[in-house]
């Protein structure tokens, strides 16, 4: 800002001496900054282009080269043998996942946002629930697989000494705590998105609190929460530490038979595949990232649709 | 708006309010869930974390179970050396820590910098047009899957840029390195650190802005004089989400980093973090109460303490940069 910061030697020349500021080095410095801050936030775009490059170049070099058969590949469970693997079972096995998490966080997820904006009062209690939200968002993926190989899967029956296993309902209920704090946050941001006169409105009607939640305010917020579920679970979809602290196959080798059956899913096969040292399986691992991307891509495309067409709607 | 009951009366009134009374309930019960979770890791953690060191668990201890000392807490805290497979095992939780650091720490130097440029790019500098797509770019990068951060690790990170770059002056690089790890850690946590920072230096009104470019201020002296101390805590509070994030980070350190614990400064060698040796040990074939098995929750304990510190401090140095332009 002052004289003090330029250079001596450019304060010397003659059409700059009416002014003790440099103007030409200020503009340099100007620019020289932006172009910083430009190349900093191209960085991330850059890495972003590079990773999908890198995974879409080894999943192809895969096909061509090393003759995986994307038919095995997505109609065959996984085996030991890489021209027989195949990732079916994983993706069953997501699939169901999938559900069972979504069953299991909607509700709550949705009923807590509910509780804190349209019924809470405002006092120790409910900013303890709040307080506790924003740290239960930040434990990581990790802790929550070990809540539940801790409390679910070593849980021994005191009666018939059995124990619960490495079941899928286990490892969607990790996913399922992972998530509820985020479509928590949505449905939030959603129910604070309907405007206080339309609750009034309908309470001035004479509706109770409930009726006024129940036809106002949740229709209204709905395409909202929504959209916030969509894009949690696509976040849960990816997750791999709670899924191998649960104790999820690593080699989907079998399709689940239902909720109380062992599991494998998409991010732990890719996760197994990555660290063999067999080449061919990196291959695998990399035709495994782009359909699980594929997948995510899909769900935040629905995710952004709604938004979009709800925004225009308003 | 608080409000509980319905003041008409008439047909109904009196069961409507009663409804209106239990689904609150039920609502509060949803609630309730979220707080019995803290409860439930904590209880978790701590009872199967206590039969690490004591060789029964904390209930079974308070009801009256044997209890034989089989680690000492100094011991876990201070011991230079994990090798819970070795014949004569050694507990020292240090090297594990001392990983976890080093991809934290190395993961700050490139998500700190980059991330508030970017921040400051967007909030100061970005037209409409760019934010609109620069910023979704970013949301991309920060919802792609971990794993596939640890892919692009030993796929792309080392055997294309870390072997061949740092082979050239000699630097001798293992398969698993820290480096890779510290250089994926540190591009996914770019993001949180650029939008967090972004949403605090939009809170920085206008005046003060237009105040430093009324006494001449170019754009960059407004950005880095006004702007940038104006949002400092809520800055700050960006760095801690990244770093506790980078603490919590699992399966790119674990497939970047790899599983050897040490006690290094190296960051061309392999190494293990908590997490990654979290996951070795789920994947082992240790059975339930041993001291291998139990060190897992021992491990997970110290982990989520140290988010959960980093949580508290974000979670205060946040209602503190709200408070300041009110």
């Amino acid at each position: 800002m002052t004289a003090a910061e330029a250079p001596e030697a450019s304060t010397t020349e003659a059409e700059d001496s009416w002014l003790d500021v440099d103007l030409r080095w200020e503009h340099l410095k100007g620019r020289l900054f932006l172009a910083g801050c430009v190349a900093a936030s191209l960085f991330g775009v850059f890495v972003l282009a590079l990773l999908i490059a890198d995974v879409l170049w080894e999943a192809i070099l895969g096909v061509v080269q090393h003759d995986v058969s994307i038919r095995t590949f997505l109609t065959q469970p996984a085996s030991r043998h890489a021209d027989q693997a195949g990732f079916y079972a994983a993706i069953v096995g997501s699939v169901w996942l999938m559900i069972f998490t979504v069953l299991l966080s909607f509700f709550i997820g949705v009923g807590t946002a509910v509780y804190l904006e349209e019924f809470a009062p405002d006092n120790r209690w409910t900013r303890l629930i709040e307080a506790n939200l924003a740290n239960l968002a930040g434990v990581p993926s990790i802790v929550y697989g070990l809540l539940v190989l801790a409390a679910v899967v070593n849980f021994t029956n005191p009666l018939t000494g059995g124990r619960v296993g490495p079941i899928l309902l286990a490892g969607a209920v990790a996913l399922a705590l992972l998530i509820t704090p985020i479509i928590i946050v949505a449905s939030q941001e959603a129910l604070r998105g309907v405007p206080d006169g339309v609750r009034r409105g309908s309470l001035a009607t004479g509706a109770t609190r409930w009726q006024t939640v129940k036809n106002v305010v949740l229709p209204a917020a709905f395409p909202g929460i929504l959209t916030g579920t969509i894009l949690a679970v696509a976040r849960a979809i990816g997750e791999t530490a709670p899924l191998i602290m649960v104790g999820a196959i690593l080699t989907a080798r079998r399709v689940p038979e239902g909720p109380f059956d062992t599991f494998g899913s998409m991010p732990t096969m890719i996760y197994y595949w990555a660290d063999r040292p067999e080449i061919t399986f990196h291959y695998l691992a990399a035709l495994g990232i782009v359909v699980l991307l594929t997948i995510l891509i899909a769900m935040n495309g629905v995710a952004v649709y709604l938004r979009n067409k709800y925004e225009t709607q308003q | 708006m608080s409000y509980d009951g319905n003041p008409l009366s008439g047909d109904g009134v009196a069961a409507d309010n009663r409804r209106n009374r239990r689904v609150r309930r039920v609502f509060l019960a949803c609630a309730a869930v979220t707080v019995a979770t803290t409860l439930a890791i904590f209880a978790v953690l701590l009872d199967n974390a206590f039969s690490f060191f004591y060789d029964s668990r904390l209930h079974e201890a308070l009801l009256g179970a044997a209890v034989e000392a089989r680690v000492g807490f100094v011991e876990f805290l201070t011991g230079t050396r994990w090798a819970p497979y070795h014949a004569y095992p050694d507990y020292g939780v240090l090297p594990l820590v001392n990983g976890t650091l080093m991809i934290t720490v190395g993961a700050a130097f490139i998500s700190i910098p980059i991330g508030t440029a970017t921040a400051l790019y967007l909030s100061e500098y970005a037209s409409p047009r760019v934010r609109g797509w620069l910023k979704p770019t970013l949301e991309v990068l920060a919802g792609v899957p971990t794993i596939v951060y640890g892919f692009f690790a030993i796929s792309f990170i080392t055997p294309v840029f870390v072997r061949p770059f740092f082979g050239f002056f000699g630097v001798s690089v293992d398969y698993y390195n820290a480096f890779a790890g510290i250089v994926v850690v540190g591009i996914m946590t770019i993001p949180i650190v650029a939008s967090i920072s972004e949403d605090a230096m939009n809170a920085v009104p206008d005046d003060l802005r237009n105040a430093a470019y009324g006494l001449g201020a170019t754009k960059r002296e407004v950005s880095t004089h006004v702007v940038l101390p104006a949002s400092v805590s809520g800055i700050f509070a960006s760095y801690i989400l990244a770093v506790s994030r980078a603490i919590g980070e699992t399966m790119a350190v674990t497939l970047a980093a790899g599983y050897q614990s040490r006690m290094t400064a190296n960051p061309f060698v392999e190494i293990q973090t908590m997490t990654a040796y979290m996951v070795q040990m789920a994947r082992s074939e240790a059975s339930i109460g041993t001291i291998e098995y139990q060190s897992l929750f021992a491990v997970g304990l110290l982990l989520f303490l140290m988010t959960l510190a980093m949580n508290l401090l974000n979670d205060w140095m946040k209602r503190r940069y709200r408070e300041e332009y009110r």
